[in-house]
Protein backbone atom coordinates (compact mmCIF):
# COMPACT_ATOMS: atom_id res chain seq x y z
CA UNK A 1 0.00 0.00 0.00
CA UNK A 2 1.31 3.44 -0.89
CA UNK A 3 -0.05 6.34 1.14
CA UNK A 4 0.82 9.64 -0.49
CA UNK A 5 -0.09 13.23 0.32
CA UNK A 6 -2.25 14.90 -2.34
CA UNK A 7 0.29 17.63 -3.06
CA UNK A 8 3.05 15.11 -3.79
CA UNK A 9 0.72 13.10 -6.03
CA UNK A 10 -0.12 16.28 -7.96
CA UNK A 11 3.55 17.26 -8.27
CA UNK A 12 4.48 13.89 -9.75
CA UNK A 13 1.68 14.08 -12.32
CA UNK A 14 2.58 17.70 -13.16
CA UNK A 15 6.22 16.72 -13.65
CA UNK A 16 5.27 13.84 -15.94
CA UNK A 17 3.04 16.15 -18.02
CA UNK A 18 5.72 18.85 -18.19
CA UNK A 19 8.38 16.46 -19.52
CA UNK A 20 6.07 14.63 -21.94
CA UNK A 21 6.95 13.24 -24.47
CA UNK A 22 10.19 12.44 -22.65
CA UNK A 23 9.98 10.22 -19.61
CA UNK A 24 10.07 12.10 -16.31
CA UNK A 25 11.68 10.63 -13.20
CA UNK A 26 12.30 11.42 -9.57
CA UNK A 27 12.17 10.49 -5.93
CA UNK A 28 9.98 11.11 -2.92
CA UNK A 29 12.13 11.07 0.20
CA UNK A 30 10.80 10.36 3.67
CA UNK A 31 12.13 9.73 7.19
CA UNK A 32 14.00 6.43 7.36
CA UNK A 33 11.87 3.48 8.41
CA UNK A 34 8.53 5.34 8.39
CA UNK A 35 7.36 4.53 4.84
CA UNK A 36 5.93 8.05 4.51
CA UNK A 37 6.85 10.11 1.46
CA UNK A 38 7.35 13.76 2.43
CA UNK A 39 9.82 15.49 0.12
CA UNK A 40 9.48 15.84 -3.65
CA UNK A 41 12.75 15.53 -5.59
CA UNK A 42 12.30 15.70 -9.37
CA UNK A 43 15.41 14.39 -11.13
CA UNK A 44 16.94 15.14 -14.51
CA UNK A 45 16.39 12.32 -16.99
CA UNK A 46 19.94 12.09 -18.32
CA UNK A 47 18.67 9.89 -21.17
CA UNK A 48 16.11 12.54 -22.25
CA UNK A 49 14.20 9.87 -24.10
CA UNK A 50 10.54 9.05 -24.70
CA UNK A 51 11.23 5.42 -23.81
CA UNK A 52 14.12 5.40 -21.30
CA UNK A 53 15.12 7.23 -18.16
CA UNK A 54 18.25 7.33 -16.11
CA UNK A 55 19.17 9.55 -13.17
CA UNK A 56 22.23 11.70 -13.79
CA UNK A 57 24.90 9.97 -11.70
CA UNK A 58 26.33 13.11 -10.08
CA UNK A 59 22.87 14.45 -9.28
CA UNK A 60 21.94 11.06 -7.83
CA UNK A 61 25.00 11.13 -5.56
CA UNK A 62 24.04 14.55 -4.22
CA UNK A 63 20.45 13.49 -3.54
CA UNK A 64 21.43 10.22 -1.87
CA UNK A 65 24.04 12.04 0.25
CA UNK A 66 21.46 14.61 1.31
CA UNK A 67 18.94 11.91 2.22
CA UNK A 68 21.61 10.21 4.29
CA UNK A 69 22.46 13.48 6.08
CA UNK A 70 18.76 14.02 6.84
CA UNK A 71 18.20 10.44 7.93
CA UNK A 72 15.82 9.87 5.03
CA UNK A 73 15.43 7.15 2.46
CA UNK A 74 13.94 6.99 -1.04
CA UNK A 75 10.33 6.00 -0.27
CA UNK A 76 9.09 6.40 -3.83
CA UNK A 77 10.99 6.19 -7.09
CA UNK A 78 8.75 7.42 -9.88
CA UNK A 79 8.94 7.69 -13.64
CA UNK A 80 6.54 8.10 -16.51
CA UNK A 81 5.67 6.14 -19.62
CA UNK A 82 4.60 8.45 -22.36
CA UNK A 83 2.91 6.11 -24.84
CA UNK A 84 2.31 2.90 -22.94
CA UNK A 85 0.54 1.82 -19.78
CA UNK A 86 1.69 2.64 -16.27
CA UNK A 87 3.05 -0.85 -15.70
CA UNK A 88 6.73 -1.80 -15.12
CA UNK A 89 8.51 -2.95 -18.26
CA UNK A 90 11.19 -5.63 -18.29
CA UNK A 91 13.78 -2.84 -18.18
CA UNK A 92 12.06 -1.28 -15.16
CA UNK A 93 12.14 -4.61 -13.38
CA UNK A 94 15.78 -5.38 -14.13
CA UNK A 95 16.98 -2.00 -12.88
CA UNK A 96 14.82 -1.86 -9.75
CA UNK A 97 17.59 -1.84 -7.16
CA UNK A 98 16.02 -0.14 -4.13
CA UNK A 99 14.22 -3.00 -2.42
CA UNK A 100 12.51 -0.74 0.10
CA UNK A 101 11.04 1.69 -2.41
CA UNK A 102 7.58 1.96 -3.91
CA UNK A 103 7.96 2.15 -7.68
CA UNK A 104 5.39 4.59 -9.03
CA UNK A 105 4.54 4.67 -12.69
CA UNK A 106 2.61 7.44 -14.34
CA UNK A 107 1.37 7.19 -17.91
CA UNK A 108 0.88 10.36 -19.91
CA UNK A 109 -0.37 8.57 -23.02
CA UNK A 110 -3.75 10.26 -22.59
CA UNK A 111 -3.66 14.06 -22.62
CA UNK A 112 -6.56 14.41 -20.18
CA UNK A 113 -6.31 11.49 -17.80
CA UNK A 114 -2.99 10.51 -16.21
CA UNK A 115 -2.66 6.95 -14.92
CA UNK A 116 -0.88 6.65 -11.56
CA UNK A 117 -0.04 3.20 -10.20
CA UNK A 118 2.36 1.86 -7.61
CA UNK A 119 4.36 -1.37 -7.32
CA UNK A 120 6.84 -3.23 -5.16
CA UNK A 121 9.60 -4.84 -7.22
CA UNK A 122 11.59 -7.44 -5.30
CA UNK A 123 13.91 -10.05 -6.80
CA UNK A 124 12.43 -9.53 -10.23
CA UNK A 125 8.83 -9.90 -8.99
CA UNK A 126 6.31 -7.12 -9.52
CA UNK A 127 3.42 -6.71 -7.09
CA UNK A 128 0.94 -3.93 -7.69
CA UNK A 129 -0.31 -2.17 -4.58
CA UNK A 130 -3.22 0.14 -3.85
CA UNK A 131 -2.55 3.89 -3.69
CA UNK A 132 -4.21 6.03 -1.02
CA UNK A 133 -4.07 9.76 -1.66
CA UNK A 134 -4.60 11.76 1.55
CA UNK B 1 45.83 2.21 5.08
CA UNK B 2 42.07 2.14 5.03
CA UNK B 3 39.57 3.32 2.51
CA UNK B 4 35.95 3.47 3.54
CA UNK B 5 33.55 1.90 1.07
CA UNK B 6 29.80 2.60 1.34
CA UNK B 7 27.63 -0.26 0.19
CA UNK B 8 24.07 0.19 -1.13
CA UNK B 9 21.22 -1.83 0.38
CA UNK B 10 21.02 -4.26 -2.50
CA UNK B 11 24.68 -5.33 -2.13
CA UNK B 12 24.69 -5.75 1.65
CA UNK B 13 24.05 -9.47 1.27
CA UNK B 14 27.76 -9.66 0.42
CA UNK B 15 28.85 -7.77 3.52
CA UNK B 16 26.69 -9.48 6.16
CA UNK B 17 24.43 -6.45 6.19
CA UNK B 18 27.17 -3.88 6.72
CA UNK B 19 26.53 -0.53 5.02
CA UNK B 20 30.19 0.38 5.25
CA UNK B 21 33.31 -1.75 4.89
CA UNK B 22 37.03 -1.01 4.65
CA UNK B 23 39.59 -1.97 2.08
CA UNK B 24 43.05 -1.20 0.82
CA UNK B 25 44.64 -0.60 -2.54
CA UNK B 26 46.28 2.18 -4.49
CA UNK B 27 43.74 2.11 -7.33
CA UNK B 28 40.01 1.47 -7.41
CA UNK B 29 40.68 -1.83 -9.20
CA UNK B 30 43.01 -2.98 -6.42
CA UNK B 31 40.53 -1.86 -3.79
CA UNK B 32 37.73 -3.90 -5.39
CA UNK B 33 39.99 -6.96 -5.57
CA UNK B 34 40.77 -6.50 -1.88
CA UNK B 35 37.08 -6.21 -1.00
CA UNK B 36 36.31 -9.31 -3.02
CA UNK B 37 38.77 -11.31 -0.89
CA UNK B 38 36.83 -10.34 2.23
CA UNK B 39 33.35 -10.27 0.66
CA UNK B 40 33.33 -12.88 -2.07
CA UNK B 41 31.18 -12.11 -5.09
CA UNK B 42 30.97 -8.37 -4.47
CA UNK B 43 33.40 -7.46 -7.25
CA UNK B 44 31.36 -9.31 -9.89
CA UNK B 45 28.39 -7.07 -9.14
CA UNK B 46 30.51 -4.01 -9.93
CA UNK B 47 32.83 -5.12 -12.71
CA UNK B 48 32.45 -7.12 -15.91
CA UNK B 49 34.76 -7.82 -18.88
CA UNK B 50 34.43 -4.26 -20.04
CA UNK B 51 35.36 -2.65 -16.72
CA UNK B 52 32.90 -1.01 -14.33
CA UNK B 53 29.36 -2.22 -15.00
CA UNK B 54 27.16 0.15 -16.95
CA UNK B 55 24.38 0.61 -14.43
CA UNK B 56 26.44 0.76 -11.27
CA UNK B 57 27.77 4.14 -10.13
CA UNK B 58 31.01 4.28 -8.17
CA UNK B 59 32.17 7.55 -6.65
CA UNK B 60 35.52 8.55 -5.22
CA UNK B 61 34.58 11.06 -2.54
CA UNK B 62 31.94 13.00 -4.50
CA UNK B 63 33.04 12.32 -8.07
CA UNK B 64 31.78 9.61 -10.42
CA UNK B 65 34.91 7.61 -11.26
CA UNK B 66 33.78 7.47 -14.90
CA UNK B 67 34.94 11.09 -15.02
CA UNK B 68 38.23 10.19 -13.37
CA UNK B 69 40.15 7.08 -14.46
CA UNK B 70 37.63 4.31 -13.92
CA UNK B 71 39.23 1.27 -12.34
CA UNK B 72 42.65 2.95 -12.62
CA UNK B 73 41.57 5.86 -10.44
CA UNK B 74 44.11 6.27 -7.66
CA UNK B 75 42.73 5.92 -4.14
CA UNK B 76 44.38 6.65 -0.82
CA UNK B 77 43.95 6.39 2.92
CA UNK B 78 41.08 8.54 4.11
CA UNK B 79 39.16 8.43 0.82
CA UNK B 80 35.56 7.33 0.71
CA UNK B 81 34.29 5.21 -2.16
CA UNK B 82 30.50 5.05 -2.54
CA UNK B 83 28.58 2.55 -4.65
CA UNK B 84 25.07 3.36 -5.85
CA UNK B 85 23.09 1.27 -8.33
CA UNK B 86 21.99 3.48 -11.22
CA UNK B 87 18.30 4.36 -11.17
CA UNK B 88 17.02 3.68 -14.67
CA UNK B 89 14.31 2.04 -16.68
CA UNK B 90 11.66 2.97 -19.17
CA UNK B 91 9.00 1.71 -21.47
CA UNK B 92 11.49 0.18 -23.89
Amino acid sequence: MLTIPRDLYDKIVAHARADHPDEACGVLAGPAGRDRPERFIPMTNAARSPTFYEFDSTEQFGVWQEMDDRDEEPVVIYHSHTATEAYPSRTDISYANEPGAHYVLVSTRDADQAEFRSYRILDGQVTEEPVTVE
Amino acid sequence: MAIEVRIPTILRTYTDGAKQVEGTGSTLGELLADLDRKHGGLRDRLVDDGGLRRFVNVYLNDEDVRFLAGLDTPVKDGDTVTVLPAVAGGAS
